[in-house]
Formats: structure tokens, C-alpha cells, sequence
């Protein structure tokens, strides 16, 4: 327990110092990596805690993303309660998906997420003249602060990345201490047994659809937010498969894990994308070699070895 | 154009649309039917089967039905080595696990759309046909003067477009004749509706799962080829024969051949006819909802029989 706590509290610590210390380009990127890893660390509620396999979680993204986006554009909504909205959003589609695709398991669950996302993407670009499609919209620099900061200034973006990684971080680690936790483990586990114990499974499943869709929604407003883009792209099939892919790879059901999957990605696909266009291609090898040697991925290699008290 | 004429000319060009989309969802049940797994590559290897007929078709050069012929037998039997060298690498490895199978072939997807990009580029190219010849299409109606038969403006369609329908006609009779009068067909049969016994009795299952899986890209690709001289190749092309063709397997339910054709003409038709009267857009969003719900509501469509 006490090791746990130093882990968190040490990560939380070296992204703290690591704002001050690093240069602007790094410090930009490692903004967008913890929003993204806050992202991924909603999927990973569902896929790596609750054993379920969502294809469509970039739907609650978009709706956090349009939700914070579309009040402040065509509402003019101020930053914080645009925030609000979003969540909002993603949590009451995520509440929707949830009553429907929780009637079906395994790769129907997989097929229906896939087809709501894909329906969402298609809604966004019908409603193309306020979402402006493909295309997308800017964010107006001056509405995008909140209590008198500037979320365009790199260092207070940085931070304001921080404080929705951080808080996303704790609310997963504290819910895997708890009862409810254990409970979605033991249905990822075994769900006939964790049933014939007398649990509400159906109920559990639900709630952890509802956090975690939330979560991606929470990830999808503060991207629109801090950076400033609204667009269809981030609500497109790709926008699907990246959380799974680094969840994947830093380890699912692992609370760090999807932020070691995510930095890793970044970068890998950064440094690819330096000298050629098809930069997917490391996502579909990736894939493919993390399917074939390391189901556990990073964190959950590094747990099997050398630390099993790795929550 | 009068209402009547364009209704027979969107018929027309759904009637194209539905014969490569059975083509291709035929490929798709049939993996998911014998190997119980779901191939989220397939429309990329729709994709190659039509890129390798650019491919080929302009390596052979001289006259295009020179090069049509030497796509359509040389594209689908590379898509389906291909293929069945990805099974036995990949698939075999995981064990045909479900969900590791689907993560492993949205990988592939991305490797083989990503491959194409990098080798065939983003260009959009035509394969030229064979034959094609406009055929103007006769109009009856009972009008002032009486019966008269005329030519309505723009309704027509080629020679060309009717060869695809039949020849998708043509590769579906075959396909059954194989699955149902030869050794191989009762095999796959037999692997399919009850793996563990087909070992027992001596057969070979994980080459038939690799033949499968090269069987089921094969149509695909084929499909690919048909249609490629009406289209053109692209390397993003694979995205919505494999919506169309998920929407088709998930609606037919597993198991029939033919459950998938009429759900394949089905889906086709009114694709192509509901695009030429509504925004093709919200005709997507309503369909994509539609089919959600089907599997929500009867998942036994996705599965076959409703299990007892």
C-alpha cells in the first residue's frame, strides 16, 4: 500500500519538476501526452479493470471534445462551465451506449461500440455547419481561460494538463482500493462466478462504462480546451484504437500503465514521423508484436517480474 | 428525369453495388463461420486485391482486356497467399483467440492500408475495362399519345456493369458448388461445425483455417477486381466494403450462404438507392444505428441459431 502511494506520489512529483525543467518543445508535447494518457486511462477502466473491449470509446471523447467546444463557440459559454457540459456530454452518451451495448458480450460488444462510434462520426460530420466537419474549428484565444489564467500560456497549459491527469490518476488508483474495484477485477475474472456471489454484475459493468466514458469525455473537453482544436478526426475509428493501443502497450490493468503506453507511443510515432508519412504503420506493428509476445504489455511485464505488488 | 427512370437507374447501379458487396460479405462469413473469429482486415484486402489490379493491369500493358484477365487471375491468389501467410504467422499464434484476433488484425489493417500508402501512394488510379459500351436503356409508359416507348436522358448503363453482375453471379455458383459438391468444401464444412471432432478424424484443421482465411480474402479481392474499372484504387478504399460487408454478416446471421446473398442484395439495393434519393450521410448514420440495435436486440443474427 505505502509502496503504491510513493509510486504515485514519485510520478506525480517528476511530471511536476519535469514542467520547469524541460524545453518548450518537450514540455508541449508531454502537455498533450497527459492529456491523452488521461484518455487512455479512462479506457483502461473498461478494458484493462473490467475486461471489457470497447472499439468506440472516441465517441465519448467527441463528446466531451463538441460538448466543451460547441458551448463555447455557438453558446458563449465560458471556459469552466463549457467544461462542465462536456463532461456532462460524454458521461450521459456514455449512460446510453451503456444500457445498449451492455445486452450483448465479447465481440458483439466490440461490433455495436464500433457501430455507435461510427454513427457519432457520421453525426458530427451531418451537423457540418456547426461542427464544420473534417475541417473542425479553432477555440477563440481569449475565452480559453478559466479564474483569470491564461491557458494559452505553455507553462499554465502544462500545468492545467497536470491537475486533470493527476485527478483522473487518483479517482482510478483510490477505486482499485475499494470494493467496487476488486468487484470489476473479479468480473473481468470470472463474471458467472462474481455473479453467483451475489454480485450486481450488470450494475458494476454499467458504472465502470459510465467512469470510464466520462473520463475519455474529461480527456477529449481539456484537449479542446488547453489546445485549442475541435475536429471530426478525433472521433474517427483511429481515435478508437489509439487508447486501446496504449493501453495495450504500457499494461492493461495497471493504474500507470496507460501513461507509460502513451509517452511511449508519442514518441515512437514522433520520432518516426521524421522521415516518412506512413507513420500508422508502427501503430499496426505495434499492435500486431504486442498481440504476439507481450499480451501483459510494459507494467505488466515489469509486474510479473519484479513487482507484484504493482496496482 | 421522370421518377420511374431514376428509380430503374438507382436499381441498376445498387444491383452492381450488391453483387461485389455478397462477393466480399461471403468472404467475411465465411471466416467468421468456420474460424469463429472476426477479420477486421478484410476490406484491406479488398483494397489490395484492387490496387494489385493497377498493378498488374499496367505491367501487362497492350490491349485492357489483356491486363483485366491477368488481374483477375493473378490479384486474388496473391491477396489470398498473403492472407494465409498472415494466419499462420499471426492468428495461429494467438491461438485464434477472439479478442486477440481482432487487435492483431486492426494491426494488420493498419500495416497493409499503411504499405500501400507507402508503395502505391495516394493517388486514386483506373483500372481501364475490358469492354464498355453505353447501352441506353428504353422507357415505357402510357402517355397522351397511347403507349410509347422512348430513351429518358441519362438513364443507361454499360456493358460493362452488367458483366460485373454476372460475373458476380458466376463466382457465387462456383463457391457453392465447391462447399458443397467437393473433398475441400465438406472439410471446411466439417471444421466448421464441430472443430474438435474434424481433428479426431484426422483432418488437418489449422490448414484449413489458413485456407479459409486465404479463401475468404480471395473473394474479397476478387470482388476488388470486379469493381476497380468503375471506381478506381485507392489505398483508403477498404473502409466501407468492411462496414457493408459487418452490416451484412450481422444482419444474415452465421452459417447460410444464403442468408448472407440476400442480406448482400438487400444492403446493396437500397444502399445504392437510398444514396441516389437521400444525403448518403444520414442514409449511413440511420443504417450504422440500425444494425447497432439489431445486435443489441437479436444477437443471435450475429451468432446463427438462437442458442436453446
Amino acid at each position: 500500500m505505502t509502496r503504491s502511494i510513493a509510486l504515485h506520489l514519485g510520478l506525480i512529483a517528476a511530471l511536476v519538476a519535469a514542467g520547469l525543467m524541460l524545453p518548450a518543445y518537450h514540455q508541449g508535447n508531454l502537455a498533450r501526452i497527459l492529456v491523452l494518457a488521461t484518455y487512455a486511462m479512462g479506457y483502461n477502466v473498461l478494458f484493462g479493470y473490467t475486461g471489457l473491449l470497447s472499439l468506440g470509446h472516441a465517441m465519448f471523447f467527441g463528446a466531451g471534445m463538441y460538448g466543451l467546444g460547441l458551448a463555447m463557440q455557438h453558446g458563449g459559454v465560458p471556459a469552466l462551465p463549457a467544461f462542465g457540459i462536456g463532461l456532462a456530454a460524454a458521461a450521459a452518451l456514455s449512460a446510453i451506449v451503456a444500457m445498449l451495448a451492455l445486452r450483448t458480450i465479447g465481440v458483439a460488444f466490440m461490433i455495436v461500440t464500433l457501430m455507435f462510434a461510427q454513427s457519432a462520426y457520421l453525426t458530427v460530420l451531418y451537423f457540418g455547419e456547426w461542427t464544420r466537419g473534417d475541417e473542425g474549428f479553432v477555440l477563440q484565444q481569449a475565452t480559453r481561460q478559466i479564474a483569470g489564467l491564461d491557458l494559452t500560456n505553455p507553462l499554465i497549459r502544462y500545468y492545467a494538463a497536470l491537475t486533470v491527469f493527476t485527478a483522473a490518476l487518483v479517482i482510478t488508483a483510490r477505486m482499485m482500493q475499494v470494493r467496487f474495484g476488486h468487484t470489476l477485477i473479479a468480473i473481468r475474472e470470472n463474471e458467472e462466478r462474481t455473479r453467483m456471489l451475489g454480485y450486481n454484475t450488470q450494475a458494476h459493468k454499467f458504472a465502470a462504462l459510465v467512469i470510464s466514458g466520462t473520463l475519455a469525455g474529461a480527456a477529449g473537453a481539456s484537449y479542446a480546451l488547453l489546445f485549442g482544436y475541435v475536429g471530426a478526426t478525433f472521433t474517427s475509428v483511429q481515435y478508437s484504437i489509439f487508447p486501446l493501443l496504449w493501453v495495450l502497450l504500457g499494461g492493461a490493468g495497471t493504474t500507470i500503465g496507460p501513461f507509460i503506453g502513451t509517452l511511449f507511443m508519442f514518441y515512437l510515432i514522433d520520432t518516426t514521423s521524421g522521415f516518412t508519412n506512413a507513420y500508422l504503420m508502427i501503430v499496426g506493428l505495434v499492435l500486431v508484436l504486442l498481440t504476439l509476445f507481450a499480451r501483459a504489455g510494459i507494467m505488466g511485464e515489469v509486474r510479473k517480474r519484479f513487482a507484484p505488488w504493482l496496482p | 428525369m421522370e421518377f420511374g427512370p431514376h428509380l430503374l437507374l438507382a436499381t441498376l447501379e445498387g444491383a452492381v453495388g450488391a453483387a461485389v458487396l455478397a462477393l466480399t460479405a461471403l468472404g467475411l462469413s465465411l471466416v467468421f463461420g468456420v474460424m469463429r473469429v472476426v477479420n477486421v482486415a478484410h476490406g484491406e484486402f479488398y483494397m489490395l486485391g484492387a490496387v494489385l489490379a493497377w498493378v498488374v493491369a499496367t505491367a501487362v500493358g497492350g490491349h485492357p482486356a489483356l491486363g483485366f484477365v491477368a488481374a483477375l487471375l493473378i490479384a486474388p491468389v496473391v491477396a489470398a497467399i498473403i492472407a494465409a501467410i498472415a494466419d499462420l504467422t499471426v492468428l495461429k499464434r494467438v491461438d485464434y483467440d477472439p479478442e486477440a484476433t481482432i487487435v492483431a488484425t486492426i494491426g494488420l489493417l493498419y500495416i497493409m492500408q499503411q504499405a500501400a500508402l507507402m508503395w502505391y501512394g495516394p493517388e486514386a488510379r483506373a483500372v481501364e475495362p475490358p469492354f464498355n459500351h453505353r447501352l441506353a436503356i428504353p422507357w415505357f409508359e402510357w402517355g397522351e399519345n397511347g403507349f410509347e416507348m422512348y430513351y429518358p436522358w441519362g438513364l443507361s448503363t454499360t456493358s460493362y456493369k452488367l458483366f460485373v453482375i454476372a460475373a458476380a453471379l458466376l463466382i457465387l455458383a462456383g463457391f457453392l458448388a465447391l462447399m458443397t459438391k467437393t473433398k475441400i468444401g465438406l472439410v471446411m464444412r466439417a471444421t466448421q461445425l464441430d472443430r474438435d471432432t474434424a481433428t479426431t478424424f484426422g483432418i488437418p484443421v489449422e490448414r484449413v483455417y489458413a485456407l479459409v482465411f486465404g479463401l475468404g480474402a480471395g473473394l474479397a479481392a476478387l470482388a476488388a477486381v470486379l469493381i476497380v474499372p468503375i471506381t478506381q484504387a485507392h489505398y483508403l478504399m477498404g473502409h466501407d466494403p468492411l462496414l457493408l460487408s459487418f452490416i451484412v454478416v450481422i444482419i444474415s446471421g452465421l452459417g447460410s450462404v444464403r442468408g448472407t446473398l440476400v442480406a448482400a442484395l438487400l444492403i446493396g439495393m437500397s444502399d445504392g438507392i437510398i444514396s441516389v434519393f437521400f444525403s448518403p450521410t444520414l442514409a449511413k448514420i440511420l443504417a450504422t444505428l440500425l444494425v447497432a440495435l439489431v445486435l443489441v436486440f437479436r444477437p443471435q443474427g450475429l451468432y446463427g441459431k438462437k442458442p436453446a
